[in-house]
């Protein structure tokens, strides 16, 4: 184990991948002699030069599309975009080329690309460096989807994304970058990407989510436990799509109350979905409506603090849902 | 065979270093690609299939442009009017047949896209979409990945002019620019977007926009088949001695309505569609073989029949092929060998 922070392992797996595998590249806006905005990708150049960590010019839809093309002839293309906010350009080479090129081949074709961008508020980025864009590639069949909580957890699906033979978004939270510092195991391992997480096991009510918020999940939980004596079963979903259904009824069951939590806001939200499954498959093991706390129904995140405080969550937010449910 | 040239016709093709069984074999793919077309017009006319989209007009340049390439190496993004390229490039008429029927041996997608959208890795033929351009930043991406891996090949990628003023075209060739990567990205300006004819579609030359990113751009009649193999062949060489990427705009004309689905007159008239047709270059360039003792009427009219016959036996194979089972709807989303990926 070595003790780490949530940039530190992105950056980590990405070495240990291109030290691997030779057919493995980043590029990106700044990638290169800067080392990435947030220095993710920082010290990487040097180690593996200029051309396999490629400072490309200012244009999302080229990163994502050449990376595309790259990648369906077997290179193993990690590009960065500099935030979610950005890649909306490259919504049409995501949505339209890389999620349908192995189906539209009929399996003659693939495209392991993988696709880095960080999301999230809580920076004083205003509503164009704080956004959570994973509900418009969420539903694309073809895609696969993750968002890791945990440094650890961003490390080893990172790994198993670049492994991946198929393409892979990978949203990794700008505010955990430097908030998270914990135990990353050493050498190679991957995450799977599919399967869900149970962070915290309890008995009272059950939290699903993904990213940020549930680290205010986790802190809520610590303080319900010690203060009321309720007990919180967390799961972090880690893998957006294809979300793993199992794990999620599981943990429903296990309280027959469940609150569902994410940044992005709620209306058309992943949390939508995952309230569906829950209705489908196990709506009467319940003893209380869903509960979602999510971003508020507004465009994005304002950047004057007290307004940008009121749209994110925090530990006291969740601790106020949690108990909410925990008494219905 | 060694030709002699006459008065009238002179050798052209001679000191491009097309030997006249080449030429002839150009003349061949562009009739083959003109045949399939026609016939797939008629199929789709009798109701046997759905749709179809025509490159009738574009024959010429496209057989020229795939003769300048390296077909056992080069990658080959094409855009949905390139049959007589596909063809050229090594794909049947019975492949393209099975593709109209949406027949489950449809090695361009199972059946599953429209016709006129190729695929076939065997071919070293990109997969490709409807959404117009996106094939340009793939195009670089497989130049970038030459350029990185120090292989010796080069792509080609092929769009209307009307595509052209997608991001996807500006976005792809600055960064094929930037790089000077092995691409040759080649527009086949056909006048007609739809109904939008060119002169509202661009305000210059699509070929002078080359200059903005830092490479050559050249424009030729696309009709003339031996012009276009020279500055494809051209292209080529610079791309492969690290000299970078080169824009062709080809410049030609939609003889046939934008689709099955178009009536062409409700936007141009009949006198400027004949018009055009008197430039076709497939005629112009049988002339061209005829002046120099290479063609007769005899040979065309073998090649007329050795083609009805070998779309016939097209058609009745893709007929009677079977559809894709219903449920293999569902295959092919992910890699089935393992759904967790990673491992």
């Amino acid at each position: 184990m070595a003790m780490m922070e949530y940039i530190d392992a992105i950056r980590l797996a990405m070495k240990e991948e291109m030290e691997r595998d030779d057919s493995v590249f980043v590029l990106g806006e700044d990638v290169g002699v800067k080392g990435g905005v947030f220095t993710t990708t920082k010290g990487l150049q040097d180690q593996f030069g200029a051309e396999r960590v490629l400072d490309t010019p200012l244009a999302e839809s080229a990163i994502a599309g050449v990376a595309i093309g790259a990648a369906m002839y077997g290179m193993k293309p990690i590009a960065e975009m500099q935030y979610s906010d950005f890649m909306l350009p490259a919504t049409n080479q995501i949505i339209s080329e890389a999620a349908k090129i192995r189906y539209r081949s009929n399996n003659d074709w693939n495209c392991p690309v993988v696709i880095r961008a960080p999301i999230g508020g809580g920076i004083f980025g205003g509503l164009y460096h704080s956004q959570c864009p994973e509900s418009i590639f969420f539903g694309t069949p073809g895609l696969k989807i993750v968002a890791p909580y945990s440094a650890a957890d961003a490390k080893g699906l990172l790994k198993a994304a670049v492994r991946d033979p198929d393409p892979v978004l990978f949203f990794e939270n700008k505010k955990c970058y430097k908030l998270i510092k914990e135990d990353v195991p050493e050498g190679d391992y991957i995450v799977p990407i599919g399967e869900a997480n149970l962070l915290r096991e309890g008995s009272d009510i059950t939290v699903i989510g993904y990213s940020l918020p549930l680290h205010f999940a986790m802190q809520a939980a610590e303080e319900l436990e010690r203060e009321q004596g309720i007990t919180a079963h967390i799961l972090d979903l880690r893998t957006l799509q294809p979300l793993d259904r199992e794990a999620i009824i599981a943990a429903v069951r296990q309280t027959g109350k469940v609150l569902i939590v994410h940044e992005d806001n709620k209306t058309g939200g992943i949390g939508g979905e995952v309230a569906a499954i829950i209705a489908e498959h196990c709506l009467f093991d319940l003893d209380a409506p869903i509960f979602r706390l999510c971003g508020p129904d507004v465009p994005a995140m304002p950047i004057s603090p007290p307004m940008e405080k009121f749209f994110m969550l925090s530990k006291d937010k969740l601790k106020a849902e949690m108990l909410r449910l925990a008494q219905y | 065979m060694e030709s002699q040239g006459t008065v009238e016709t002179v050798n052209r093709h001679k000191q491009l270093g097309l030997s006249d069984g080449q030429v002839i074999d150009m003349y061949r793919f562009m009739q083959l690609g003109r045949k399939y077309d026609e016939r797939s017009l008629l199929l789709q006319r009798a109701g046997k299939i759905n749709f179809h989209v025509s490159g009738i007009g574009q024959e010429a340049a496209q057989v020229a442009a795939a003769f300048a390439l390296d077909r056992e190496n080069d990658y080959f993004l094409p855009y949905y009017r390139d049959y007589a390229f596909v063809l050229t490039v090594g794909m049947t008429t019975r492949e393209l047949m099975l593709s109209v029927f949406a027949k489950a041996e449809d090695p361009n997608s199972g059946g599953r896209q429209m016709p006129g959208h190729f695929g076939s890795k065997r071919l070293r033929i990109v997969t490709g979409s409807s959404p117009v351009t996106t094939q340009v930043p793939h195009a670089v991406g497989f130049a970038l990945a030459a350029k990185m891996q120090k292989k010796k090949f080069v792509s080609f990628v092929t769009f209307g002019e009307g595509s052209s003023n997608q991001g996807d075209f500006h976005e792809a060739c600055n960064f094929a620019g930037v790089n000077k990567l092995p691409v040759i990205i080649f527009c086949q300006n056909n006048q007609y977007a739809i109904s939008i004819p060119a002169h509202k579609q661009l305000g210059g030359k699509v070929s002078d926009r080359a200059l903005g990113y830092g490479f050559p751009g050249v424009r030729v009649d696309g009709n003339d088949p031996l012009e276009v193999y020279r500055v494809v062949k051209e292209a080529r060489e610079r791309a492969l001695a690290g000299e970078g990427p080169t824009l062709i705009e080809a410049m030609m004309y939609r003889l046939s309505p934008h689709s099955t689905s178009d009536n062409d007159l409700a936007y141009r008239t009949k006198e400027e569609v004949d018009e055009n047709w008197k430039k076709d270059g497939i005629a112009a360039f049988r002339t061209y073989l005829t002046g120099l003792g290479l063609w007769s009427d005899e040979q065309e009219r073998d090649l007329v029949a050795e083609y009805n016959l070998e779309l016939k036996e097209a058609i009745t194979y893709a007929e009677n092929a079977p559809f894709p089972k219903p449920e293999d709807t569902l295959l092919h989303v992910y890699d089935e060998s393992g759904l967790k990926g990673g491992a």
